[in-house]
């Protein structure tokens, strides 16, 4: 719904080119001869549609679309784009928000989704083989018989890739205990930009030489295209306690947040919502959420039955400690499932009340979550905006989250402004720029007040290594002037021509 | 006034004199303490030895992070630790923290407490040009700009120069306990308990490790109960001097008696693949496709190679 609600009156948007040009592409026709014609895409309808991903960033270009369905087809794939000097482009289902799938520099944009298969569940290793393209709720669903789930669950995972979450690291609530998708890869598959294909890591304890692996992870499609991932499988925790806690401000909910890692306890997660949000949540879906608190805290734990008492026990106690109006434990299953449902459908309820919106992602100390929160109303209210949070709290993950329309005059202008605000603020808070939706084009523009030039220059080398002709994804993290690519020449090429 | 400093910067007179003696010419190693003097290679003869900065120099418990200089002791920083009631994934074996990161040797009881390479949040290094690079960031969840710390876990330093870092830091549970039992199949122990901190084996005697709140133990104790006869032990036993990385399926089929893998008497760790041996474990070569990346990124950071020569991560 969020992907139609953003795209809706774009993907009618085409470019001047002509079939003849297409066929008269030698590139094109090495990619065909590679795959299949059904499974390279050069039509207008398909290239509109694929020079954007769920971000507000607009100026994508695609050149051909390829959906393979094998590491050898990326792999020529990789090969013809370096022969015939063009650029790539990974996409996985396109949700990501800092515009990491958005294609510069007309690249061939090689979509893995078609790469969906669970080859192998491994429970002696604790592991599960995936294409890229699996999508990261159906491993889960996969693996609920076995007794095991996928640990990274961002709110995307209905739809989102497990090859994305590798590109970006992604997170989700529960990564507060568990960590965030690095700490669940072993091993990967991976289409180098030369076409060679490499095994990075391993599922032994401690694979020999640089943790290539993990400098993968998180390289949002810069390095290559992975094709094949070991992902650790996490075994079902018997007990589940989860707590709503309500309180009459933000600050009081914070303040409970760092009051439960203080006392030591890791909840497996821990999120917050303001006033907002839980008003336009229980107008969508109706999860249980009281309209009057300022804010609420959904505080999950998991494990041993005794634990989980003592822990969900601690945790009602320093809420009330902090000021908490109202502590409701969940009596149900299904209670409990309709606690996360309201959080989950966030976005969703969000979605009923503006056109568009603008979710940012930073993160900041626990202890600064309070200060933080408030100056991002502050900042809003100058610039004339709507603005909620609804946020992983537990690792001080904020998700400022901006309402608008984009039909209004000079309001993107605002957006953007306030965003940059709301980073100066994390910054200056001791955070850093991104929690888990990445750079991409977003925030390259601001990886220069988190990283001096040698920092920059240190980013740039390990990109090289994989990538020295900079063709893949290029354009993105690390900002002009630093990287290897010259991305304003990117940016500046006319919409109609092909490279 | 100067450009605005960047949020990672650090005007640390103890960081920039440390800077200064690795310098921009010449080859140069870091002593710290030796224990693992070695991993990946020989040090090339002529080579300047230095120490790193040493000092705890912030503890935060609510946000689970230290800053720690590189020389700093393992020993120190966990004694320091535990008296917040909190510990690090870094194994307790000696040595100082830089050391422990760059060698990025997992504790056994890996499965209990992590492992090193996603303990790292930030780091600091000293480049080959003998420049302060930092990359990361100082808190739990951060993806601002390429992963860095990951690679110079395990990097032996020869990528850079660790000088300051910033490690996650967690609670240590109220209770720990060892149990052993003849007879015990790890397998079972996996698939009887939710989350061991440790599972050993010799091939006969099966220990476990485990953690968490009192009673939430006991029910795992009882479990244990229903896979072999486990009694109480001091904790784990001693280990073989060599040290094996092998997958966890690997160390059920050592268990089994069944391994292709000549370790000798061995200690393995079921669930991660670690396993001390009698004997050491052949040299593991890189792919080629993996050695041609690695030698980029060599010579893409240290092109004179002057940083820790002689040694390389997966080396002889
Ligand atoms: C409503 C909503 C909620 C969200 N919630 C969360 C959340 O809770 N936590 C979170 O972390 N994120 C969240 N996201 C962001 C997004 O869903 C994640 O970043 C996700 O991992 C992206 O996966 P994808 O398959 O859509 O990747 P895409 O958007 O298609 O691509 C993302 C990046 O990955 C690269 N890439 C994709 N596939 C590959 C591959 N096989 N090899 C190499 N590179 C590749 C692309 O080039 C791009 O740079 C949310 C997004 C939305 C719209």
């Amino acid at each position: 719904m969020y992907r139609y609600a953003k795209l809706r009156n774009r993907v009618t948007r085409t470019f001047g080119m002509g079939a003849d040009e297409v066929a008269a592409d030698p590139f094109i026709a090495d990619l065909v001869a590679a795959l299949s014609p059904d499974r390279v895409k050069s039509d207008g309808a398909h290239r509109a549609l694929l020079s954007h991903d769920a971000s507000v960033f607009d100026g994508g270009n695609s050149g051909p679309v390829v959906f393979p369905e094998t590491t050898a087809e990326v792999a020529a794939v990789m090969a013809a784009a370096q022969t015939h000097g063009r650029n790539v482009v990974p996409r996985g289902a396109g949700t990501g928000l800092a515009g990491g799938a958005i294609p510069l520099g007309v690249p061939v944009v090689v979509a893995v989704t078609k790469m969906d298969e669970i080859h192998e569940i491994d429970t002696d290793n604790g592991i599960a083989w995936v294409g890229p393209g699996v999508v990261n709720l159906d491993l889960t669903k996969r693996l609920g018989p076995l007794g095991y789930h996928f640990a990274p669950d961002p709110s995307s995972q209905q739809v989102c890739t497990i090859g994305g979450n590798v590109a970006n690291n992604s997170g989700g609530p529960h990564c507060l205990a568990y960590g965030v998708t690095n700490a669940h890869i072993l091993a990967m598959e991976v289409v180098l930009p030369s076409g060679e294909v490499v095994m990075l890591g391993g599922l032994d304890a401690e694979p020999a030489g640089y943790d290539l692996r993990g400098a993968f992870v998180g390289s949002e499609g810069t390095l290559g295209i992975t094709t094949k991932i070991a992902v650790r499988i996490t075994k079902n925790r018997p007990e589940v306690r989860t707590l709503l806690l309500s309180f009459d401000s933000v600050t009081d909910a914070a303040n409970t947040v760092s009051g439960v890692i203080a006392a030591g306890i890791v909840p497996a997660a821990m999120e917050v919502m303001d006033q907002r949000i839980t008003v336009a949540v229980e107008n969508y879906v109706n999860a249980g959420y009281p309209r009057d608190a300022a804010a609420v805290l959904l505080a999950e734990v998991d494990g041993l039955a005794a634990g989980v008492d003592l822990d969900a026990e601690r945790i009602a106690e320093i809420g009330r400690e902090n000021g908490a109006t109202n502590v409701k434990l969940a009596g149900s299953d299904e209670e409990r499932a309709l606690l996360w449902k309201g959080r989950k459908t966030a976005f969703g309820a969000i979605a009923q009340l503006a056109p568009d919106y603008y979710l940012h992602d930073t993160v900041v100390p626990r202890s600064k979550l309070a200060e933080v929160l408030q100056q991002t109303y502050d900042i809003a209210e100058r610039h004339d905006l709507v603005i909620m949070n609804v946020f992983h709290a537990g690792d001080g993950n904020l998700h400022p989250l901006i309402l608008f329309d984009a039909r209004d005059e000079g309001v993107l202008e605002r957006v953007h402004a306030a965003g940059a605000e709301i980073i100066t603020a994390s910054l200056d808070a001791g955070g850093v720029l991104s929690g888990e939706h990445g750079i991409g084009v977003e925030k390259q523009k601001f990886m220069d007040r988190m990283f001096s030039s040698d920092d920059l220059d240190h980013q740039n080398r390990l990109r090289q290594a994989f990538d020295p002709g900079c063709r893949t994804n290029p354009g993105k993290v690390i900002p002009t002037g630093h990287s290897c690519a010259d991305i304003q020449s990117l940016r500046s090429i006319p919409k109609e021509v092909w490279a | 006034m100067t450009a605005a400093a960047t949020a990672l910067a650090t005007d640390d007179p103890v960081l920039l004199a440390f800077a200064e003696e690795v310098g921009s010419e010449g080859p140069v190693a870091v002593a710290g303490g030796r224990t693992r003097w070695a991993t990946g290679g020989t040090l090339t003869e002529g080579t300047r030895l230095i120490a790193a900065p040493t000092g705890i120099v912030e503890h935060l418990p609510d946000e689970m992070t230290v800053t720690v200089r590189a020389g700093t002791s393992v020993a120190e920083l966990h004694a320091a630790l535990a008296a917040a009631g909190q510990r690090t994934a870094l194994p307790d074996r000696g040595g100082t923290i830089g050391g422990a990161l760059a060698v990025g040797e997992n504790d056994l009881r890996a499965l209990g407490r992590e492992r090193v390479r996603t303990a790292l949040l930030q780091v600091r290094y000293v480049s080959a040009e003998g420049r302060i690079v930092a990359s990361g960031g100082p808190t739990v969840k951060n993806v601002s700009g390429f992963d860095l710390p990951r690679l110079m876990v395990g990097s032996l330093g020869t990528l850079g120069v660790l000088a300051e870092v910033i490690l996650r830091t967690n609670p240590i549970p109220p209770v720990s306990r060892w149990l052993a039992a003849e007879g015990a199949h790890p397998r079972d122990v996996l698939e009887a308990t939710l989350a061991p901190s440790a599972v050993l084996t010799d091939g006969t005697t099966v220990w476990v490790e485990l953690e968490g709140h009192a009673a939430d133990v006991d029910a795992e104790v009882a479990r244990l109960g229903t896979v072999g006869s486990f009694a109480e032990v001091d904790g784990m036993p001693d280990l073989p001097v060599h040290r094996w990385s092998l997958t966890p399926a690997e160390v059920l089929a050592l268990h089994e008696g069944g391994s292709p893998h000549d370790t000798g008497a061995f200690v393995g760790a079921a669930g991660l693949g670690l396993v001390w041996g009698s004997t050491p474990q052949p040299a593991r070569p890189l792919d080629p496709t993996v050695a041609m990346l690695s030698e980029r990124l060599k010579q893409n950071f240290d092109p004179t190679g002057r940083l820790n020569p002689g040694r390389m991560p997966g080396g002889a």
